[in-house]
């Protein structure tokens, strides 16, 4: 599968080191699902795998939001309206929102992991009334670091959304701690609840077993996994997970088939 | 001031003291008053006498430490039905951060100087307000812990 080049729309500032690129193809639509990832490839740099993070209702925009961590995203931020960026994907599997529907739907997500659940939270919004309490948990590093801000505010007024950060000056007003915190205060029936999380890993581990604490069965929690991925079908074996590949069984995984995985070190 | 009849229903519709007997619910209520705090207001203050905790009714406050010439610093904030104040507990009784009321904050105040020698001879009261007490610290280390951790800072994220 080779590169489709796409044109750049424009590219957003969201934060010091993260940015969003919106990009087009010749008026071809990019079908995608909530949770699926591209391969981006910037000509004489290398491709990286970023998740998609715009709206699955509107295929004709692709929106990657990308943090600068190394040399291939540094010349992704680098790039500019107009330059082209290659596109293979979409890859990997999706939040499971035809099981969540008639349910409560719990998100959780820390720093950058609100990214590859934007597109969830759009599906969800489009088709409100398929489910019951939604609750959104984001966790940042500090008011400065909290990604789609003006958009947590307009979701607010469908769905719950809490916001909280790891420190903060005395003029915040939100709420200061981790993101689990605010789960004793949020969730309602464990029973009838589905939940989504995703962002660093050590903060999903920790997500997933104050749900549990919650009353949810490992079965009930999903996550999205990241390792290193070249190939993204399933041939190199770089994202190889124990049994898993990362870019075909994933990245959206229930935690029960993880959970053991997660444990082991170097895995 | 509320009576105190009116106090005991307040601390039993709290999760924190939920289980309490209810004679135990009767000595706390003999040591608690109801406090309104405006918003800005300390109820603790570092560096002070540590005499006392308050169980929140209503609003939310920070829990902060304060720098010469630059902004106070929030650790952690505290909402709804949630217990600040552990030092009056242990030696020597004095507040290691400040209290302020984020919002304006109703509170119940219970008095450690009234509810020292209570405990001190009620040991069962005693047992059952630190296993309360200590479940929250150990959930307030350990979620202190994991802010240290700054887990969002540099991520290798690339999905």
């Amino acid at each position: 599968m080779e590169p489709i080049p796409f044109r750049i729309l424009s590219v957003k500032q969201e934060l010091h080191d993260c940015f969003t690129l919106t990009l087009a193809c010749d008026q071809i639509p990019f079908h995608f699902v909530p949770g699926q990832f591209n391969m981006l490839y910037v000509f004489g740099h290398g491709e990286v795998p970023i998740s998609i993070s715009g709206n699955p209702n509107q295929p004709e925009l692709l929106v990657h939001t990308i943090r600068n961590v190394g040399s291939v995203t540094a010349a992704l931020q680098q790039l500019k309206k107009g330059d082209f960026v290659g596109v293979r994907g979409p890859f990997g599997n999706q939040w499971p929102l035809s099981e969540a529907k008639g349910k409560e739907i719990v998100i959780l997500a820390g720093g950058l992991g609100l990214a590859p659940l934007r597109p969830t939270i759009y599906r969800i919004l489009e088709y409100r009334d398929h489910y019951k309490k939604i609750t959104l948990l984001y966790g940042a590093r500090n008011p400065d670091a909290v990604l789609f801000s003006d958009e947590l505010g307009q979701w607010a007024h469908q769905i719950e959304v809490e916001l909280t950060v790891d420190s903060a000056g005395a003029e915040w007003l939100g709420h200061v701690g981790v993101v689990t915190d605010m789960l004793q205060q949020q969730m309602g029936s464990s029973t009838n609840t589905i939940a989504f999380v995703c962002g660093p890993e050590i903060m999903m581990r920790f997500s997933a077993y104050a749900l549990m604490d919650r009353g949810l069965s490992a079965d009930q929690i999903y996550i999205s996994m990241e390792r290193n991925m070249k190939c993204a079908v399933g041939i190199c074996g770089r994202c190889q997970f124990g049994p898993y590949f990362i870019c075909q069984d994933g990245p959206i995984f229930s935690f029960d088939k993880v959970e053991q995985l997660l444990k082991i070190r170097e895995v | 001031m509320v009576e105190a009849k009116s106090i005991e229903s307040l601390l039993r519709e709290s999760p924190f003291f939920q289980s309490f007997q209810d004679d135990h619910i009767s000595l706390l209520a003999k040591c608690s008053e109801v406090v309104h705090f405006n918003q800005n207001e300390l109820l603790l203050t570092e560096g002070e006498s540590a005499d006392c905790f308050y169980l929140i009714l209503n609003g939310s406050v920070a829990i902060e430490s304060h720098f010469p010439g630059r902004e106070a610093l929030v650790v952690s904030k505290v909402a709804t039905h949630g217990i600040v104040g552990f030092s009056w507990l242990f030696p020597p009784y004095r507040n290691q951060f400040d209290a302020r009321a984020v919002t304006s904050v109703l509170a119940v105040k219970l008095s450690g100087s009234c509810l020292l020698p209570v405990i001190e001879s009620n040991h069962e009261l005693g047992y059952h307000l630190l296993r309360g007490f200590s479940a929250i610290m150990l959930q307030r280390m350990q979620a202190a812990r994991r802010q240290m951790l700054d887990i969002f800072g540099q991520s290798k994220k690339t999905i």
